[in-house]
């Protein structure tokens, strides 16, 4: 495997305190919908990315408004840093009629094409096909936007995977293939589904660099999605970046995950990234009690006011089930 | 008016849409420089370059989660799958992508991607090169499904596709390539609407529903009828998804007996449905049961004394429609 390129970089201290107010909004987002579904509030189709965090925030900092993203399932995080409304997505977690998709489907499977996100389908890896074709008007148009692509270690062992690194690869397609390698495929680890440990050495197959990084560091995650992208940006292809990370919840809200010990989460959830980042900031005196204080004011007023708004939005109508299936 | 072949009306009006609209590209395998398994776009890639005339590895699913991406930027890609038999390779791209988008986005974005697909027996392609798979998209809300018959519609109802803002599956028949010949305007005269039937010959004693190349020998059976003095309407349904109830149900009122003849198996092929609706909406105006005239459940076998106990043809639908008459 190539070494990990150090591309430096220098963040302003309000920069470092923005990245910091998503990773504690996304974490509260799915804490906040963890909630609502133990309370029957919001029918299933929740899948948490807790602990994941800094995969998001790391690589969503560094993109412009031009370029496209093509998240996974957990990546709720990353329709808000791309300029959804934390309304909207409750209300899509919600089925109601001020959600992206109308009530028609829940979770992340509703895309937003003015602000550059694909939804995709519940078929894990069928975004990467797409995230192909999006790279692939850019090179067409000569424009230096990029797609960050997600997905998981499962997905990588789709056909679909395979098919779309090869054409990005054959095709030096502008795009930045995102692993979120959170161990567990629902419930099948790692080593049952796959015959390697990185995801990364992939990237070789197909012709481009593969790095395997700490997923929970969100400097490192942004470090190492600032030069790939950059090489994306100049014409020099894909990158694929495996981030090393867990998922502290079940496959979905209703999943107890029996199939993990409790001295591995825990071990875990002593890398959770947002008090190695908080450790961070306040040793660089970015971070401060006051300035956590006001963050996280504004993350609990922010998701309280998208739940309020949720609750309160209609229901759709029954004669739109059969409406917006053609254009 | 000059006369071309149907594979020469197709890839006039690949030519034609190619130039009108920047945004219209092709891909596929073999489709550069090799002009396709079948000839059908030779000279683009000299015309239009690699960029819009695009080789790609044999990877169905991508060819088509890349035309999906490439719609969403507002390209209205033309993809190739080299037989209809292998689009199953890309079939989830198809079913749970291209045909849902729309529905799960709210109504906010579509797919204007056109899949052509080379379809159909009678010219030795055994099992996986003689197939007829359209029923499995007529059973998906949100896809078009087109199946022209003559070389006017070839190209007509290609043009209609490609500027369609829905995912259309566009089944061109690999016997007719060649062999189905007839006069088609050169330039934008020779739109043929989707979900428009038409009457190929007229008739007030039963009516035959069919499309594709079983058009030819359900004409030459109703020729045979006619010296019986059983004037026989065939209708050329052209589109299967949205199928053109009204120019059934017209033709219907005025015959009252109905046949169907598909090259499609019989379970679950379009005349299930087609009887179906007919019986719902018609019962009253039929004096006869509706009768179908389709391929054996069975597979496209390569013997062409296997293929041709399979195939329907002239004999088999005069036969059929003896009987439809005297019931």
């Amino acid at each position: 495997m190539p070494p990990i390129k150090r591309t430096k970089f220098k963040l302003a201290p309000e920069q470092l305190l923005d990245m910091f107010f998503w990773v504690k909004l996304i974490r509260a987002f799915d804490e906040r919908l963890s909630i609502l579904v133990k309370q029957g509030k919001v029918r299933s189709g929740v899948y948490t990315g807790i602990g994941q965090e800094a995969i998001i925030v790391g690589t969503c900092f560094a993109l412009r408004k031009d370029d496209f993203i093509c998240p996974l399932h957990r990546d709720l995080g990353s329709f808000l840093m791309k300029g959804v409304e934390p309304r909207a997505m409750m209300a899509q977690m919600f089925a109601k009629t001020t959600g992206l998709s109308k009530g028609r489907d829940s979770a992340l499977h509703s895309g937003v094409t003015e602000l550059g996100i694909f939804g995709n389908t519940s078929m894990l890896g069928a975004n990467l096909p797409i995230a192909a074709g999006i790279g692939l008007t850019f090179k067409m148009e000569k424009r230096d936007s990029v797609v960050i692509a997600y997905f998981g270690e499962g997905a990588s062992n789709t056909g679909d995977f395979h098919e779309a690194l090869n054409f990005a690869g054959v095709q030096q397609l502008p795009i930045v293939f995102i692993c979120e390698n959170n161990q567990y495929a629902y419930s099948v680890p790692l080593e049952k589904s796959m015959a390697i440990d990185d995801v990364a050495i992939r990237a070789e197959g197909y012709g481009f660099d593969g790095v395997a990084i700490n997923g929970n560091d969100v400097l490192a995650v942004y470090q190492a999605s600032l030069g790939a992208i950059a090489r994306a940006r100049a014409g020099d292809g894909p990158t694929l970046i495996e981030c090393k990370t867990y998922r502290w919840h079940g496959h979905s809200e209703h999943d107890k995950a029996f199939y993990r010990t409790d001295e591995e989460l825990a071990m875990w959830k002593s890398r959770d990234p947002i008090p190695t980042f908080t450790t961070y900031l306040r040793s660089r005196h970015v971070l401060d009690d006051e300035k956590l204080k006001a963050i996280e004011t504004r993350v609990a007023s922010t998701i309280d006011d998208a739940v309020e708004f949720a609750i309160n939005s209609p229901d759709p109508d029954p004669s739109e089930a059969v409406t917006d299936l053609y254009a | 008016m000059r006369e071309i072949s149907y594979l020469e009306a197709i890839r006039e009006a690949l030519f034609e849409e190619m130039r009108r609209d920047p945004k219209v590209f092709v891909l596929g395998e073999d489709v550069g420089p090799y002009g396709g398994a079948f000839g059908v776009t030779q000279g683009l890639y000299e015309e239009f370059g690699e960029a819009r005339c695009v080789d790609t590895p044999i990877s169905e699913s991508a060819i088509i989660g890349v035309s999906i991406g490439a719609s969403l930027r507002g390209y209205r890609p033309v993809a190739e799958m080299q037989f209809a038999d292998f689009i199953s390779c890309g079939f989830d791209q198809i079913v749970n992508q291209a045909a849902t988008l729309r529905y799960r986005y709210g109504g906010r974005a579509s797919v204007p991607i056109v899949v052509r697909a080379p379809s159909g027996g009678n010219v030795g392609g055994g099992l996986y090169h003689s197939q007829n798979p359209e029923a499995w998209f007529i059973h998906r809300p949100g896809l078009k499904v087109v199946a022209p018959s003559t070389a006017y519609d070839a190209k007509g109802l290609l043009k209609s596709a490609i500027r369609d803002d829905n995912p259309v599956i566009y089944f061109e028949h690999k016997w007719l390539y060649r062999r189905a010949k007839g006069p088609v305007p050169e330039g934008d005269d020779d739109v043929v609407p989707i979900g428009v039937a038409a009457t190929r010959r007229e008739g007030g004693d039963a009516t035959l529903l069919t499309y594709g190349a079983m058009v030819v020998p359900s004409l030459e059976a109703a020729d045979r009828m006619a010296k019986d003095g059983v004037e026989v309407e065939v209708i050329d349904l052209r589109t299967l998804l949205p199928f053109d109830k009204e120019a059934i149900f017209q033709s219907l009122e005025k015959t009252n007996r109905v046949l169907v003849v598909h090259e499609d198996v019989k379970t679950l092929g379009l005349g299930a449905e087609l009887s179906a609706v007919i019986m719902e909406e018609r019962f009253d105006a039929l004096d006869a049961p509706v009768m179908r005239v389709t391929y054996p459940d069975t597979h496209p076998p390569f013997s062409h004394i296997l293929e041709a106990a399979n195939l329907p043809n002239a004999d088999k639908i005069t036969d059929a429609l003896r009987k439809l008459a005297a019931y």
